[in-house]
């Protein structure tokens, strides 16, 4: 497949340089067909950024966005000074750093050990397998947790039948980040090794030729070859996981909150939940979750200027 | 922010390009040194626990689910090998009218959702992949904002339910009708359809409209199977919306919400004793009636996964870019 710059030349591309009018009335089916989904952007996306008002309000659903009354930067003051709030912070923090190193290599060493396999039958077989549990629900895959590692579950009955005792891994909270993590891993390493996959075929194979006569082995060829080869992706998704350092997965909380408690489980995203919906306090949790994107957005813009740093393109370039 | 959208795009297309097999198949380049059996062996065993990980879980639940309920309590809970097999658990999930429901809402959504959300993301992608069309660029930069900026939960919540979305289906479906990195990878495989193709139809007097649905459709089926994947299965498992929009009506909720609110909360079994919502009484095991659910929202994926999958390593793929 080609890449879709603007630069490239195509014969099907119209002409520039024309009035608007001449040019609107020319691609009118294009832009009619980009409408439905413009509009449900408008709807669902921007009108709730607008919404963000509510945040500077004591928000009342009857009296609507509208005439709810002002208050400044309460909610805010409000938030800082709630022990809950950086509970919430710093659990969030520490599970997504967790999850980080747990996870990060864990595809990309999938990833060069099945390109290693010779059989394509092997390979093929393999990738079928851990791709399918990313399209499993998060509710499927925390029951089957249970099922197997939970206080009724597989491994706790092999524990008592062998008289070894019980070990219920999901109540624990000391072993929670460890708990989420391995979830994270069971359900998405598989599907994570795609985008190094891709970038290890595309490698040029005469590299390999080429180092092996010159007698570099396989590990050299690991080191001098593929790594620098997957370097570009491997820093792409770092900037991905670092920009996305306070989102560490919303339904995975919410399920799990209750049975390991709120001083453990509760993140940013769960808090704003409960506060501003589940208590009806909605200006609290919009403030929250209105702190989560600013600070998320900082951590973009941040990681990618440490991506340009290492001499990577990131995500964007401005 | 107009580089911004190009660097987007291309870490996409770059994901996107086929995957070509490194070598033929059981072939070992000659300057390759000969395999060692430590070597050999480590990589087997890798790959066989890698497997086991995935697969034992959905055994163990796919067996109890088919067992008896003396096999269940011979095995003192879950079921490791078959030990007198039955459908029972089956037939009575299906007599509950609850678990019925459930079926045909999920089934119902996914459908309807997968539609509307395939036409709305064909025809942008496609909208906005001719190049120097009428404002394409400025389409473009109002979709790709929205990956990085959004009102988030509450002003969502907040829209949604004023425009009278609580405790309707829509509001499980219209919110997230539209994945703009899904528009995007389509966009980036519709740029690159023969430019020949759709100018000899442009000639022979076919509109945008006829080129979308006889030309590019038709020329990108892999693609298009597998974002029909993506928004089926989002719809399939969605889960958090429900909470939200549907928390209380019972008789509307999707499959996914029913596993949730039967096996994880443990509430209400059919078949169990103080059973909330079930019409169903029978000496069925709760456990095999549980991962017979479980097995019940894994159906349906199962039967879709196989044909879909081949397209994952044939080189449409991307998904994982989204983190």
């Amino acid at each position: 497949m080609t890449t879709t710059t603007a630069a490239r030349p195509d014969r099907t591309a119209r002409p520039a340089r024309q009035n608007w009018r001449v040019r609107l009335r020319r691609d009118r089916s294009l832009v009619l067909m980009t409408l439905p989904a413009v509009v449900l952007l408008v709807v669902f996306n921007y009108v709730p950024l607008f919404g963000l008002v509510t945040a500077f309000q004591e928000y009342d659903p009857l009296a609507g966005v509208w005439h709810s009354t002002w208050a400044g930067l309460d909610q805010f003051q409000r938030l800082f000074g709630d022990p809950l709030f950086w509970n919430a912070v710093s659990n969030t923090l520490y599970l997504s750093f967790v999850q980080l190193i747990l996870f990060f290599p864990i595809p990309i060493a999938l990833a060069l050990l099945l390109n290693s396999v010779l059989s394509s039958r092997v390979r093929n077989l393999v990738q079928s397998v851990v791709y399918l549990p990313h399209f499993f629900s998060w509710v499927l895959a925390i029951t089957i947790f249970q099922q197997m590692l939970g206080g009724a579950g597989a491994l706790n009955h092999l524990l008592r039948n062998n008289d070894i005792g019980t070990w219920d891994v999901m109540t624990n909270p000391d072993t929670f980040a460890l708990l989420v993590s391995s979830q994270v891993i069971w359900k998405e390493a598989g599907w994570g090794i795609i985008v190094f996959l891709a970038a290890l075929a595309a490698i040029n194979t005469d590299l390999y030729e080429a180092a092996a006569a010159d007698g570099a082995g396989r590990w050299r060829r690991l080191w001098h070859i593929t790594l620098p080869g997957l370097r570009g992706v491997i820093v792409l998704m770092l900037v991905l996981r670092l920009g996305n350092a306070l989102t560490v997965g919303f339904e995975q909380f919410l399920i799990q909150r209750d049975a390991v408690g709120f001083d453990t489980a509760d993140v940013l995203d769960t808090f704003s939940f409960y506060y501003g919906i589940a208590t009806g306090d909605y200006s609290y949790g919009a403030a929250a979750g209105l702190f989560k994107s600013v600070i998320s957005l900082l951590l973009i813009w941040g990681a990618n200027k440490l991506a340009h740093a290492f001499g990577e393109d990131g995500l964007y370039r401005t | 922010m107009t580089d911004t959208l190009t660097v987007v795009e291309r870490a996409i297309a770059d994901t996107s390009k086929p995957v070509v097999p490194r070598r033929r198949r059981g072939h070992r380049p000659a300057w390759e040194e000969p395999p060692t059996v430590a070597g050999e062996t480590a990589k087997g065993i890798t790959l066989g626990v890698v497997l086991l990980v995935v697969l034992v879980p959905l055994w163990i639940i796919v067996i109890t689910s088919l067992s008896t309920q003396g096999a269940v309590n011979r095995a003192g809970g879950l079921v490791l090998w078959p030990d007198g097999l039955t459908l029972e658990a089956y037939r009575v999930m299906l007599q509950d009218t609850t678990v019925r429901t459930a079926l045909l809402v999920s089934l119902g959504i996914t459908a309807v959702g997968t539609v509307v959300s395939m036409a709305v993301s064909v025809m942008c992608a496609y909208g906005l992949s001719r190049s120097r069309s009428f404002a394409h660029r400025f389409l473009l930069i109002l979709l790709i904002v929205t990956m990085f900026v959004n009102g988030g939960l509450i002003p969502t919540f907040l829209v949604v339910t004023g425009l009278g979305g609580y405790g309707q289906w829509w509001a499980l479906i219209l919110p997230s009708a539209v994945s703009v990195f899904n528009i995007l990878i389509l966009r980036s495989f519709y740029s690159s359809t023969s430019a020949d193709l759709i100018e000899a139809a442009r000639i022979d007097g076919a509109g945008d409209w006829r080129i979308l649905w006889s030309i590019v459709l038709p020329t990108s089926r892999a693609v298009t199977a597998v974002m029909a994947l993506f928004y089926g299965v989002s719809y399939w498992n969605s889960f958090f919306n429900v909470m939200l929009y549907l928390p209380t009506d019972s008789e509307k909720w999707p499959l996914q919400y029913v596993l949730y609110t039967y096996v994880n909360r443990g509430n209400g079994m059919p078949g169990s004793v103080n059973s909330g919502f079930g019409t169903a009484v029978s000496q069925t095991a709760p456990l095999s009636l549980q991962m017979a659910v479980v097995v019940l929202t894994l159906v349906p994926l199962l039967i879709v996964y196989p044909f879909v999958q081949k397209h994952f390593r044939t080189g449409v793929l991307t998904g994982a870019i989204k983190g």
